[in-house]
């Protein structure tokens, strides 16, 4: 099997009483798509929320590429690879598109202590946010400021963001969102053209999406996982059809 | 951005031109101005562009000045040293503080700003026999830079405080527009999404509330000179409020606006307070036009939206 990209061993989030997470154990191999589904409330952006460390575990371990970063703080796991998007969209939004891209490009170099030179002044760093830019089709609007921008070229520029890192694992958290259905497809077109090493967990409510992207999938209920296998089996998963696809 | 550069270069040229003919006491307000100038900029690295906002910003100004009145006083140090320990004590002070402050976010934070500017203020008050307390320091003496005008002369020091400021508006306006100054943007507009990006925000903050008050500490050298008097009244709670009104006035993350605002601030203060001691109730007024009408301050109001 090798070495995993992503591994949680029992891990749970109480807040108070509630065990939004519980007990989850995730394996995902380098390079992999797999989805996350559940109902409303099944703590699936808790999880993401737990694997980025925005919120500290209650108990259990999480290891990204066999690392045990459990306890290590959010910006230092982004320096080991790890990005991720937010379902409710978290830009910059009065900066233009291309300064976000910059942000996102500086993070994990040294130059973002730099203070004595302007940032226009580093080319290779303008022409890598350019690329990010140009990978989600958001090339043309590098200029404008993001808060003009329709919801749906904000999402593209969450992935934008989430790349322009160049990440190892990258956590999507309901990438299509409040998408229209034409937006929706764009997005899955822009999702499947990602590059193959990268290792993607994806949460969408959107079966279609979801299954068309990811060919492994856990389905998380009142934070536990019921279910985790190839697509082909969820979609036969009687308990799975029963609680969330309602059928 | 250029536009911008090209006001600011227009007005100081300006100040400079019209300097030699004016009368002493508009002099000596528009050296003011400049060296206020200095203060409210450095108040909006933190509240303009990190989106710290510090009501204790008079506190780093005022070691320094008290640094700069006690070595010119006590031990007739010269100005390197007195601009050096002036400048090291604001900037080892924001160190000290911002520990404590950058803990917290939002009011938590303006309280706690507050607070450690009181415990300054306090100590300029009661530790007497270092500050003179409530009597202040007196007769600090103008610097000798060996240049061929006396910085006692109005017109000498109102160039000297109008270089000083000049220089610090480029070092900030270099800073602003800098890889780390767009980081602080980043934190004022998203935390979360910064640290995801990978950004110690701790770190960030930190530096920049430490710049901040180090460039505070810059002008509490030059007001020290100034005045020739230091006394618990520049660390009160009310120089940080005003120095927080300015910001607001000018319009905060530009530089330019709150240098602007400034100099209304210091001019409409000296003006006002010859009709009537009831200055404070014209500067809350000034604020509560400034929230209705102009929410961006003048430089918002100015450029109008950006697209």
């Amino acid at each position: 099997m090798g070495e995993l990209a992503l591994r949680l061993d029992a891990v749970s989030k109480a807040f108070g009483g509630l065990r939004a997470v519980d007990g989850v154990a995730l394996a995902v191999r380098p390079g992999e798509r797999r989805a996350l589904i559940g109902p409303n409330g099944a703590g699936k952006t808790t999880l993401f929320n737990l694997i980025s460390g925005e919120l500290p575990v209650t108990s259990g371990a999480i290891r990204l590429f066999e690392r045990d970063v459990t306890r290590v703080a959010p910006h230092r796991r982004a320096a080991l690879g790890l990005a991720r998007t937010f379902q409710i969209t978290n830009l910059f939004p009065t900066l233009t598109v291309l300064e976000n891209c910059l942000l996102a490009v500086q993070a994990l170099t040294p130059v973002k202590f730099s203070m004595l030179r302007p940032l226009a002044a580093y080319h290779a760093l303008e022409e890598r946010a350019r690329e990010a830019l140009a990978a989600v089709g958001l090339a043309d609007r590098a200029a404008a400021v993001v808060r003009n921008l329709s919801h749906g070229e904000q999402r593209q520029l969450e992935i934008a963001l989430a790349l322009a890192g160049r990440p190892r694992v990258l956590l999507l958290d309901e990438p299509t969102a409040g998408l229209s259905p034409a937006e929706s497809h764009l997005m899955a077109d822009l999702l499947q053209r990602l590059d193959p090493a990268i290792t993607v967990l994806i949460i969408e409510h959107d079966m279609d999406i979801a299954l068309e992207i990811a060919q492994h999938v856990t389905v998380l209920h009142y934070g536990r996982v019921i279910a985790d296998g190839p697509r082909e089996e969820i979609k036969a998963n009687p308990l799975v059809r029963e609680i969330y696809l309602g059928a | 951005m250029s536009r911008r550069v090209a006001g600011v270069g227009l007005i100081v040229l300006l100040a400079a031109a019209v300097a030699p003919v004016l009368p002493a006491y508009p002099l000596t307000l528009l050296t003011q101005a400049f060296i206020v100038a200095i203060l409210a900029m450095s108040l909006d690295v933190l509240l303009g562009y990190t989106g710290l906002p510090s009501l204790g910003h008079a506190a780093y100004f005022g070691v320094a000045a008290y640094a700069v009145a006690i070595l010119a006083t006590e031990r007739q140090a010269g100005f390197a040293t007195c601009l050096v320990v002036g400048i090291v004590a604001a900037a080892v002070t924001a160190a000290a503080f911002g520990l404590i402050a950058i803990r917290a976010a939002g009011t938590y934070f303006l309280m706690i700003t507050l607070a450690l500017g009181m415990v300054v203020w306090g100590l300029a008050f009661r530790w007497v026999s270092l500050t003179k307390g409530d009597n202040g320091i007196s007769g600090v003496p103008r610097p000798e830079l060996g240049l061929p005008w006396s910085l006692w002369g109005p017109l000498p020091f109102f160039y000297f405080s109008l270089v000083t400021a000049v220089l610090a508006w480029v070092l900030m306006g270099l800073l602003v527009v800098s890889p780390f100054g767009m980081s602080l943007k980043g934190i004022r507009e998203s935390e979360s999404r910064m640290r995801i990006l990978g950004y110690n925000v701790w770190l960030h903050k930190y530096l920049s509330f430490v710049i901040s008050g180090t460039f505070a500490g810059l002008a509490g050298v030059l007001w020290a000179y100034y005045n020739g008097f230091v006394s618990p009244v520049d660390v009160q709670l009310v120089t940080s409020v005003e120095t927080l009104l300015m910001v607001a006035l000018g319009g905060p993350g530009t530089l330019a606006g709150p240098a602007v605002g400034a100099a209304l601030i210091v001019f409409l203060k000296n003006f006002v307070s010859v009709y009537t001691k009831r200055w404070l109730l014209i500067l809350g007024a000034v604020y509560i036009g400034v929230i209705l009408f102009a929410p961006r301050g003048l430089a918002g109001a100015f450029r109008g939206q950006r697209h």
